[in-house]
């Protein structure tokens, strides 16, 4: 780890100003992704700016047909939230199944929506839920914010608030994990809204989360597992390692679709 | 026995769990010596590359720094290799040197290069980064066929790839069975390599005195008093009454602690030059580079069947990767561990073997959980059932057909070996039973009406432990003797130090040990103490690998309270005014046989320290005596693992639902520590079949290079093990131990296996390497019906 100044302010407003003035500043939240980053060497960010002194990014609100989640609250308290558990039990079920419980005491839904890790697990539910990212200057749609391997429409500086999830009729996740690292080898996200069917798909694709418009077509007339048994992804939009070729991922994307409408509460 | 069940048999606690459990373990990284400097390495990044010039100049100058060294300033001897094998034409094996810092060229990537010495840890990392490295890329061999083919030399001087080309048996007779044969079964394996992944990482610190001129390393090893000789006489030419090794509480080592490693070499040497000690600590992505490796063979064999299925002979020709320089044991890893294990179970009247040993752009590849056993292990295992598929025959009907016959001990194998005791048809009915085999089938069933596949495989194996007769291992190569010694010091008021040559690095010596002198010298628990890895206290010890500790270590620590015990009984009958050959000793009394008269050990050993009125011509003071114990033969425990698997069809997923190990270990010191033993191999084993892998791509970089890409084993990837024993005693030792550290990881990987293929066969699948990860069983039932893979 190289040196660096670190910053703990306790307002948004300081924070973003924290960064701005820093000459190559970042925002630190859990730190899961960034320590082990600093720690290798591969990063060297002359100030980091915490962010977890500042009170207003933590909790959970349900208001209406809207949950809506503070960036620095942790995996684990989302898994652990009744309001959740009963809003939308697919997300606190996927928070619930994110790393280890270190990992999930630590790291937060800030962190991982601003990552943009193309194996993370909240990206998929963000698609399908159609979430919208509050950040300190603007809203964003979840489908407009994705776009990219570790990118995301987020400016420089510009800090995750809050993500909000419409309340969905009915929605499922189901996750294959990568055996070594149990990140997302492969990730479908179904969600069922007054507005239709999405899904969404991480860990597979080459440029991060997509949304697969041939199963949210096939499943808006009909909502079962044999009405996608056929649909495929293109396997050359998929990416390869030592885990899976592009081949079994497209596979595995029909079976976890299936599965997750199959699943779908 | 006393408190209620201490000794022999009894399922004591572990005493060193509590330090362990409460993060008091004194490990090496947690010893700081004063005015204590920190070492950093740069390694190779390459593969495989000259080494054109390192330019130290700005690294030398940065914040910190007291020192930096390479390759070129080392003028110590290389790193030694303790076992000499010679090829079939009799040459010995190649040798190249191995110099703690590169010298010239890098051949794999983590090739220590350079050494920043500087007052932290963080300082000489940073000056690493200054250090200028021109490398002269050379094409890497990675895979051995390639290493065969000579597509490039990793040791130019020695104009070849091959290290040896060993054989054992006479492949013109076998030749002449299979010629003769009712049918052949042929199977190709694969046995992957694996990263040990001890949890501590290995770390070491050394110091120099310049009043006395002597050294001391702390070092994270298995066996201290080895790497004093060899780091001692072979590459720093330290002698021994000058060197101190010490190797505190270690956190496992599976094997990956045994050897010699560069960087214990490099801060013992280095401390006196910079004048102050020298900490090394490896992080994990350093250890995933520079640990010893493990497996690695690819193999072809054959058995030759009469009609009954009866073998007639067995014929494998296996190649073994080196990686880029010989480590401390590495070539007697798939040889005389290996080749001599073939015979397994079976009564093959004919074996022969050919092994080449091969070098490549990689880790160097030693001993691992198992050394050699797992390797021979999986090969026969895998080809017994496919033997049992090719004969129509069941999986026990052929297993049980060519077992040694309990009456047929002790048995002489075609391969050297000379089996002393087992009974393979007891320990087949055992796990039979425990594991329910007879509910299979229902359990297939069920398995089938929720869409997925369940299958059932067998391991019954033979290891061989308890390493070894020193003239027969020296008749095979072995450049040391492999016997042990101990030193049980009993104080003026009774208790007992026992000293032990062997190393414990979770294996739990300190209860397993103390039992045998709560059993021989009816002391209580809190009365014994078990010290181990300071060459400072230990007279001498080969140290703790291949299941050792209590067949060789043990057995001197007996010899020893052997001689403790006629000491004292001269002492007692001294005293109690009687002669010696009437004294007998039991439950820690010594009694005047038919009398009375008696004295307490505690009482002896008062008298032995204050010896107010021995005739001292006779009888000297003291009561502390010494022993080497060197065995009469190997110790082979062997058993059977029944391993049962649900595979998920769409996936490719893989779930072990039933893992029934029942071994015999030999005689049971601590069942709870054996079954401990057994969890944990186990583990490993499961780990080697489903998970682990060790990846290199073309160009020789470790794409499983942390845990992100290397699978290790945890807990919920395994069900709850049932584990059980079914003894026979070992017939050459007086414990009856055969050994338990290993049984685990050798006999469990083709139970696996099998378990996957059964559960596949009538989809086709016929064959499955190691890991079978989901996305090779996928691939794999693709292969074979493109229809079931695609639904
Ligand atoms: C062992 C392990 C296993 C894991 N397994 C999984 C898994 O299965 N699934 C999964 O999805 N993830 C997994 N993760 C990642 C984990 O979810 C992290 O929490 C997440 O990637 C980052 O969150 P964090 O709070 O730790 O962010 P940090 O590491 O602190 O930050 C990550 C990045 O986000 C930026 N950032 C953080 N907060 C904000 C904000 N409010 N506004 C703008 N930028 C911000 C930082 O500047 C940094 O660039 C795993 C991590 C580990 C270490």
């Amino acid at each position: 780890m190289y040196d660096f100044a670190y910053h703990k302010p306790s307002s948004v407003a300081d924070a973003v100003a924290a960064r701005s003035g820093a000459e190559d500043g970042t925002f630190v939240a859990g730190g899961m992704t960034l320590v082990p980053t600093l720690k290798q060497r591969l990063a060297q960010p002359s100030d980091l700016v915490d962010l977890g002194g500042i009170g207003e990014l933590h909790g959970i609100t349900v208001s209406g047909d809207t949950v809506t989640i503070g960036a620095m609250t942790t995996h684990g308290a989302v898994a652990k939230s009744a309001e959740v558990q009963s809003a939308i039990p697919a997300l606190a079920a996927l928070a619930g199944g994110i790393g280890d419980p270190q990992v999930r005491n630590r790291g937060t839904i800030g962190g991982s929506v601003a990552n943009n890790d193309p194996a993370a697990d909240y990206p998929a539910a963000c698609m399908a839920l159609g979430a919208t990212i509050k950040t300190d200057k603007r809203e964003v749609p979840a489908d407009e914010f994705f776009t990219g391997l570790f990118e995301t429409a987020l400016d420089e500086g510009e800090m995750i608030v809050s993500v909000s999830f419409p309340k969905p009729e009915k929605a499922a996740y189901q996750k294959f994990i990568n055996p070594a690292s149990r990140y997302a080898l492969v990730g479908v996200f179904v969600a069922k809204t007054g507005g239709g069917v999405k899904v969404a798909v991480t860990g597979a694709g080459q440029d991060g989360v997509f949304r697969v418009p041939e199963m949210e077509s096939a499943l808006s007339s009909n909502l079962s597992a044999d009405a996608i048994a056929d649909v495929a992804v293109d396997a050359d939009t998929l990416n390869s390692d030592i885990h899976a070729s592009a081949e079994y991922r497209s596979h595995l994307i029909t079976v976890m679709a299936k599965r997750a409408v199959a699943a779908l509460s | 026995m006393p408190e209620g069940g201490t000794g022999i048999g009894a399922a004591v606690k572990r005493v060193e769990d509590k330090r362990f459990l409460t993060g008091r373990g004194n490990y090496t990284d947690d010893i700081n010596r004063p005015n204590q400097t920190y070492a950093y390495i740069l390694r190779s990044s390459h593969a495989h590359a000259t080494l054109n010039s390192v330019d130290t100049g700005a690294a030398t100058s940065a914040p910190g720094v007291l020192a930096v060294f390479t390759g070129a300033d080392m003028e110590t001897g290389g790193l030694p290799c303790g076992w000499q094998v010679h090829s079939k034409d009799g040459s010995p094996m190649h040798e190249p040197p191995h110099p703690p810092l590169a010298k010239g060229k890098v051949r794999h990537v983590g090739d220590p290069v350079a050494v920043v010495i500087a007052e932290t840890y963080a300082q000489a990392k940073d000056a690493a980064e200054l250090i200028a490295v021109d490398y002269g890329e050379l094409p890497a061999v990675v895979h051995m066929n390639d290493a065969l083919a000579g597509k490039s030399l990793v040791h130019d001087e020695i104009g070849t790839n091959l290290c040896y080309d060993w054989e054992i048996g006479d492949e013109a007779q076998i030749d002449e069975a299979f010629a003769k044969a009712h049918h052949v079964t042929e199977i190709d394996i694969v046995n992957n390599r694996l990263i040990p992944n001890a949890m501590e990482p290995r770390a070491a610190v050394g110091e120099y005195d310049r009043s006395t001129d002597e050294y001391t390393l702390f070092t994270t090893s298995q066996n201290p008093h080895v790497i004093r000789l060899l780091m001692g006489a072979f590459v720093l030419s330290i002698p021994e009454h000058k060197l101190r090794v010490v190797a505190p509480d270690v956190g496992g080592g599976f094997g990956s602690k045994i050897y010699h490693y560069a960087e214990e070499a490099i801060v013992t040497w280095a401390a006196p030059r910079v004048g102050r000690p020298i900490k090394w600590t490896c992080d994990r992505s350093d250890a995933f580079i520079s640990d010893a490796h493990g497996r690695d063979h690819i193999s072809k064999a054959k058995m030759a069947m009469d009609s009954e299925g009866k073998f007639l002979a067995l014929k494998v020709e296996t190649k073994a990767n080196m990686g880029a320089y010989l480590s401390t044991f590495a070539p007697c890893v798939p040889t005389y561990l290996y080749a001599t294990l073939l015979a397994g179970v079976y009564s093959t009247p004919l074996i022969y073997c050919n092994v080449k040993a091969i070098f490549t752009n990689t880790v160097p590849v030693d001993a691992y959980r198992g050394a050699g056993r797992p390797e021979a292990t999986y090969l026969l295992e895998r080809l017994v059932a496919k033997c049992a598929r090719e004969m129509g025959m069941s999986q026990t009907d052929i297993r049980r057909a060519n077992f040694i016959p309990a009456d047929a001990f002790p048995y002489q194998t075609p391969v050297a070996l000379q089996y002393d005791s087992g009974n393979y048809t007891a320990t087949l009915d055992k796990a039979e039973s425990v594991h329910d085999v007879a509910g299979f089938e229902a359990r297939r069933k069920e398995s089938e009406a929720r869409g997925k596949r369940r299958g059932i495989g067998y391991s019954t194996y033979l290891e061989a432990c308890g390493i070894a007769p020193s003239a027969v291992v020296g008749s095979l190569g072995a450049r040391a003797g492999l016997y042990e010694s101990a030193e049980v010091r009993v104080h003026p008021t009774g208790s007992v130090t026992v000293f032990t040559g062997s190393h414990s690095h979770g294996q739990g010596h300190e209860t397993t040990f103390a039992q045998l002198v709560c059993e021989r010298l009816g002391l209580p628990m809190s009365n014994i103490e078990i010290s181990h890895g300071d060459t400072n206290k230990v007279q001498f010890g080969m140290g703790t690998y291949g299941s050792r500790s209590l067949a060789v270590g043990g057995e001197a620590i007996m010899k020893a309270m052997d001689k403790v015990v006629n000491k004292a009984k001269k002492i007692a009958a001294h005293i109690l005014e009687a002669s010696e050959s009437d004294i007998e000793f039991k439950d820690g009394t010594f009694t005047v046989a038919g009398t009375d008269r008696s004295m307490a050990f505690g009482e002896v050993a008062l008298a032995a320290y204050v010896p107010h009125n021995f005739p001292h011509d006779e009888l000297e003071p003291g009561l502390d005596e010494k022993a080497f114990y060197d065995p009469l033969n190997f110790t082979f425990p062997g058993g059977c693992h029944i391993c049962e698997v649900e595979v998920d069809p769409d996936t490719g997923v893989v779930s072990v639902q039933r893992m029934t190990a029942v071994d015999d270990v030999g005689r049971v010191i601590n069942p709870m520590i054996v079954e401990g033993q057994i969890h944990g191999g186990l583990a490993q084993g499961i780990g080697q079949a489903l998970l682990e892998g060790c990846v290199y791509d073309a160009d020789g970089q470790l794409v499983t290079g942390s845990y992100m890409d290397y699978c290790m084993p945890r807990a919920d990837n395994f069900p709850s093990f049932s584990a059980g024993t079914e003894i026979t005693l070992c017939a050459h030792n007086s414990l009856g131990v055969k050994g338990c550290g290993e049984v685990g990881a050798i006999g469990s990987p083709p139970a696996v296996i099998n378990a996957v293929v059964d559960a596949l066969w009538d989809l086709g699948v016929h064959d499955m390497p190691m890991p079978a990860s989901p996305q090779t069983v996928w691939k794999a039932l693709k292969a074979a019906s493109p229809a079931v893979a695609a639904e």
